[in-house]
């Protein structure tokens, strides 16, 4: 499956993972309009994390045995069984924050304008996710593996 | 006779997660689920969310309809076992059938508890609340009795769950609770304050050190009931949300052993060879005393269920042990809290932080320089980060200072630590 692998070494904090992260996320894709009035209703799936002079961005890890799918209480958090991605099915979850309990790299997030759980969903159906596509230095990466 | 390679008495999270831990292993050999209640595994939880109209019926499922059929899963729907006998390898089902295992899983749960003594329990518009059908039941008395007010007994997380059910409905309630506080049982004085606090704003009575000592009836119908301070609530409706026992009626004088569960060791096993326990029924080592104790929580029951299937069917997974946890919203208020939440003294040191207008509130409980437990209200984010610090056991002396930042994240902590939680297969950093 695909995954998203980390350098923190190159990551520069330029966040702009988590603006185009966002705006593959937002209903007008544009990057103005996105960021001008959709902001406040998505929060990105990658988190640019800092502090001095180190900082990474951090999605969901598609954990193979993911704390966040074992907690969920409706269902909504499964285990794509075409590509092995977890995702959070939003019609079915209710906002009750289990996963975010569990989830020990904190990557799921409360969606702002929905009541749901927000997290990376690998941009499937493209071909690379966003953050990896328009990272500036290659601190964000895309490898395949057959596992 | 004919013996079920794997049987499952129970229908939700935990047998649901044994049904994967099997098919994990074994790919081919049948399994029969018996589980008293008719319906399709559904997600117990959500029957707060049902009776206040925040989800419909269709919602309930928490396995996809096609689950039995894609999983080999004979379900024996509406039947329950009213006795193991595990010399025989049989169980005994409610309408007269013997029928036998070679790996049998108690999965069967808790039952709700109904005062003896109180006299009055048995009026119509009396309601316990675990299940689907008591949803159904609630949400048809309401409707047909035009229900305007009524009395939550117990201000535990069932009775909490069902009150926001009813508020949603626009019902006048009171929620009695007989200690001193609210969710007293996981959450410390602050917590339980700022979520009393929520709820008065919402209108609801809160009345604590009290109980209700009578229920009173008219024609069979509940109007009121009486405090034992002597204090009188008119209502239509009552939900006894006093807690839970592990559903343990079927192995009793089995030979089985239990103590308030069904005692299992770290492969789910209980003290029979080949029989199995997990979920709220089990009574497992916490993790971190090792001490066996029930803790009636979904994602235990969940990581139990799992760990229990993949042993009947010949793998070998241990369980680490239990944490108590929960996450719930009480009104909009967002709650998480995990481990120990309330010391009492033996050498454990507190750190906090309080915002009372948010209201945000968050507390770490620290001993031998590890963190054993946390509370979070308003801001739950990053509860999950702690929650891994907690059972990693990590050694959080040097960086104890960031653990309540606004900016407190994965990046506080150690770089080894980092790699750790974000190294599944295939991930560096």
């Amino acid at each position: 499956m695909r995954r998203i692998v980390a350098h923190e070494q190159y990551c520069i904090g330029c966040r702009l993972c988590e603006i185009h992260c966002l705006v593959q996320h937002s209903r007008s894709k544009k990057i103005i309009k996105a960021f001008r009035d959709e902001r406040d209703a998505i929060v990105p799936g990658v988190q640019v994390e800092e502090s001095g002079a180190v900082s990474f961005a951090l999605q969901c890890r598609h954990c193979d045995e993911a704390p966040c799918i074992e907690a969920c209480m409706t269902g909504a958090m499964h285990r794509d069984s075409q590509t092995g991605a977890v995702l959070c099915d939003q019609e079915r979850c209710v906002g009750c924050w289990m996963c975010i309990m569990v989830c020990p790299v904190g990557a799921i997030r409360r969606g702002p304008e929905r009541h749901v759980a927000s997290k990376c969903d690998l941009c499937l159906g493209e071909d690379y996710p966003a953050c990896v596509a328009n990272c500036p230095n290659e601190a964000i990466v895309l490898e395949e593996d057959d596992g | 006779m004919d013996r079920a390679p794997y049987m499952i008495i129970g229908n939700s999270v935990a047998a649901v997660a044994a049904v994967t831990g099997i098919r994990g292993t074994d790919r081919e050999r049948p399994v029969t689920v018996i589980a008293r209640e008719p319906h399709h595994t559904y997600s117990r939880p959500l029957i707060s969310y049902l009776l206040g109209g925040a989800v419909d019926e269709a919602a309930m499922l928490y396995r996809a309809p096609d689950f039995y059929e894609k999983n080999g899963v004979v379900a024996l729907l509406g039947v329950e076992v009213v006795r193991v006998h595990p010399d025989e390898r049989t169980v005994e089902t409610s309408d007269g059938r013997t029928l036998g295992f070679e790996r049998l899983l108690i999965a069967t749960g808790g039952r709700p508890i109904v005062p003896g003594d109180v006299p009055g329990t048995d009026a119509e518009g009396v309601f316990t609340f675990t299940c689907w059908d008591d949803a159904r039941s609630i949400a048809a008395y309401v409707e047909q009795e035009g229900v305007k007010r009524a009395v939550v007994v117990g201000g535990g997380l069932i009775g909490l769950k069902s009150m926001e059910a009813l508020v949603r409905l626009g019902i006048e309630t009171t929620v009695v609770e007989l200690a001193d506080r609210i969710l007293g049982a996981t959450f410390d004085r602050k917590a339980s304050e700022l979520a009393r606090r929520r709820l008065e704003g919402a209108g609801v009575s809160v009345r604590c050190e009290t109980t209700v000592t009578h229920i009173r009836a008219s024609r069979g119908k509940v109007t009121g009931v009486t405090l034992r301070d002597g204090g009188r609530v008119p209502c239509e409706l009552v939900i006894l949300a006093i807690g839970v026992v592990p559903d343990t009626g079927l192995v009793r004088d089995s030979g089985i052993r239990t103590g308030r569960g069904i005692v299992v060791d770290d492969t789910m096993r209980t003290s029979v060879e080949g029989i199995y326990a997990a979920g709220d029924v089990a009574e497992a080592a916490d993790l971190f005393t090792g001490e066996k104790r029930t803790i009636p929580i979904f994602p235990n029951a969940y990581r139990q269920g799992l760990i229990a299937g993949c042993n009947m069917a010949g793998g070998r997974r241990t369980y680490a042990g239990g944490l108590a946890m929960n996450s719930v919203e009480v009104l909009g208020l967002p709650t998480i809290s995990v481990g120990v939440t309330d010391p009492d003294g033996e050498g454990c040191e507190v750190l906090s932080d309080l915002d009372e207008e948010g209201p945000v509130y968050k507390k770490v409980v620290l001993k031998g320089g590890r963190v054993v437990g946390a509370i979070f209200v308003g801001d739950v984010d990053r509860a999950g980060i702690i929650t891994g610090l907690i059972r990693e056991r990590v050694d959080v002396s040097e960086f104890r200072d960031v653990l309540l930042t606004d900016d407190f994240g994965l990046i506080s902590l150690p770089r080894e630590y980092r790699k750790h939680v974000v190294s599944g297969k295939g991930i560096v950093v």
